[in-house]
């Protein structure tokens, strides 16, 4: 890429937060603690910008955090949000200042636009990471692969700027370090050409019926692949009325309409954190476990004992989960009984 | 409509996995299937030419073995099919991928291009997203719904925690297709013998590796990951694993 001239940020990570209706996201700052951790292992600066329109409140929220300046990118274009808007706009800002590092919180709205910018700017992401190691002055990002089977430590080849994100629950976001004094603001009005905003977004909306709110449920009982047919649902809801829990599924169940999608847990359904989470049939796909690893604890059931949902379970029963299952409503209602 | 759909094949979701020898790859010798989310994307494809008219065409690179994914798709309806055929694919990163794909159909014009929301496999969930910005289309991601509008599609987005926005785009389009946006069909009997006489057209490694750079990421280890919980194992008869677990329920983590 061509050098520009200007100010550089030559060794610099630069964190872009995602922000929405004015509101920082939880992920955001999970991001942002990843952030200083590697700024204090590799003495990188850490600087971070907001993109959006009137966001300067955000802006100053970030500026408390221990970060060394702020941007704030500014537009009208840039609400509501367009891949096409923020790849201009973050674009452009990238070019000039070529950090060497660009960060970003794996979400819906980052994930629809972030390949969009490293392509761009002729440049890879490694998407979806849960960590980095930096091992002799080399910094590797670690991912999931397989669906959780398998990790694997990934390198930047080329040269920077480097783009990654970090997948939700990778760092703790209560871990930030705030700032000894408020780091400085810069307001950058970025130009979006007009034209350049394709799509035309609509205001986002929740469907009429979403009647269960499992965010609230003490003990949940739920399924997956393994329970194999719509009829056998059945017993896991036995199961669940016996405990005094909820049902809930993972996607693929949902998606073939045994359960209702308000029965979902998952990337694309609800984000639980019970006491008890007891897992049927359930392999553990990762978007499924960023719905609830944040349970006090996991009991699951799974004949496949290489099944990564054991990786992350207290209590792991390998077995059938139909020969399991019929005992345990008998144990559960005798001892609910006693 | 003229419609393309990016196809990956896979491994089997239960197919128990091995790391090969150097610990970069897996073990080549497990059962695949076609990506989930891509097999929707396909279904899609399939219903919006059942309304509108036009072409469904297959895409897909890797092995030999990955043009099963590409004889399922015609046999359900696709119209014809392209193989970017060779080992050489396999390890590329999602840029060189869609860079691959881009060049392999740089001589056609498709009026939506679709792909899966995200693979089984690497989980890159880019490679929609990068090929609009080769080919200069808008996109959108995770989608649950599309209908024909005046002048382009109105598409319905999926956003996070039970979140949905309608998005207004012009054609040509590129929209990465959430599992679930419409029931799967199966390959009729018929369908199959059909697909047997359908157009599949093969392009080498080599007649694209023009258009590819080197990966910009490298996987340097591949392995099974380090428990970060300390996990009880809990065995014997089922009714013995019951009332162990009843006592857990009860006793330590008084639930019950």
């Amino acid at each position: 890429m061509a050098k520009k001239n200007g100010p550089k940020m030559a060794d610099t990570i630069l964190v872009v937060v995602e922000q929405r209706e004015g509101k920082l996201n939880r992920v955001s700052g999970e991001t942002l603690a990843g952030a200083q951790a590697i700024a204090n292992q590799t003495g990188w600066t850490l600087e971070a910008a907001v993109v959006g329109s009137g966001v300067g409140d955000i802006a100053s929220e970030l500026a408390a955090k221990r970060v060394a300046k702020v941007y704030d990118l500014e537009s009208v274009k840039l609400e509501p949000y367009t891949p096409d808007g923020f790849v201009a706009a973050l674009r452009q800002f990238i070019e000039q200042k070529q950090p060497r590092l660009v960060l970003m919180p794996h979400t819906y709205q980052v994930r629809d636009f972030a390949p969009k910018l490293a392509t761009a700017l002729n440049r890879a992401l490694i998407s979806d990471a849960i960590g980095y190691k930096y091992e002799g002055g080399k910094l590797l990002f670690t991912r999931q692969m397989f669906q959780g089977k398998f990790a694997a430590d990934v390198s930047f080849v080329g040269e920077p700027p480097y783009f990654a994100t970090f997948q939700n629950g990778a760092f703790r976001g209560d871990q930030v370090e705030a700032g000894s004094s408020a780091a400085p603001v810069e307001t950058v009005t970025v130009d979006v050409p007009d034209g350049a905003v394709r799509n035309k977004p609509e205001a986002p909306f929740k469907e009429a019926k979403q009647a269960v709110d499992l965010t609230q449920a003490e003990i949940i009982v739920a399924v997956g692949r393994g329970i194999k047919e719509q009829k056998n649902i059945d017993l896991a809801k036995q199961l669940a009325d016996a405990l005094g829990g909820e049902i809930a599924a993972s996607r693929p169940i949902c998606d073939s309409g045994w359960l209702p999608m308000d029965r979902q847990v998952g990337s694309s359904g609800q984000t639980v954190a019970p006491k008890l989470y007891l897992a049927l049939g359930i392999s553990g796909a990762i978007q499924h476990v960023v719905g609830m690893k944040g349970a006090r604890t996991i009991i699951a059931v799974n004949k496949d004992g290489e099944a990564p949902i054991f990786e992350i379970a207290d209590v792991a029963v390998v077995g059938n989960l139909f020969d399991i299952v019929p005992p345990l409503i008998e144990e559960v209602k005798k001892a609910k009984g006693a | 409509m003229k419609i393309l759909v990016c196809m990956k094949q896979v491994p089997q979701k239960d197919a128990p996995l091995k790391l090969n020898e150097s610990g970069t790859w897996i073990r080549e010798d497990v059962s695949y299937e076609v990506n989930e989310p891509d097999a929707y994307a396909l279904e899609e494809a399939l219903r919006q030419k059942g309304k509108h008219g036009g072409e469904v065409v297959v895409i897909t690179s890797g092995p030999a073995r990955a043009q099963q994914v590409l004889r399922e798709a015609l046999a359900k309806g696709a119209d014809r099919a392209i193989h970017l055929e060779g080992d050489s694919f396999v390890t590329l990163d999602a840029f060189n991928t869609a860079k691959a794909f881009a060049a392999a159909i740089k001589d056609e014009r498709f009026d939506l291009i679709f792909t899966g929301l995200q693979s089984d496999d690497y989980g890159f969930a880019q490679t929609g997203v990068i090929l609009a910005e080769l080919l200069g289309s808008p996109h959108a991601t995770i989608i649950m719904q599309i209908e024909k509008s005046d002048g382009g599609i109105r598409v319905k987005r999926e956003l996070e925690a039970g979140f949905f926005q309608f998005v207004d785009m012009p054609l040509p389009a590129v929209l990465t297709i959430q599992s679930g946006i419409n029931k799967l069909r199966y390959a009729t009997l018929i369908g199959i013998k059909q697909a047997k006489n359908k157009p599949l057209k093969k392009v080498a490694f080599e007649e694209v590796s023009s258009a590819l750079s080197g990966n910009l990421q490298k996987i340097e280890k591949l392995y099974v990951p380090q428990k970060t919980k300390k996990t009880e194992i809990l065995e014997g008869p089922p009714a013995e694993i019951a009332k162990k677990l009843v006592d857990k329920l009860r006793n330590e983590m008084r639930v019950i």
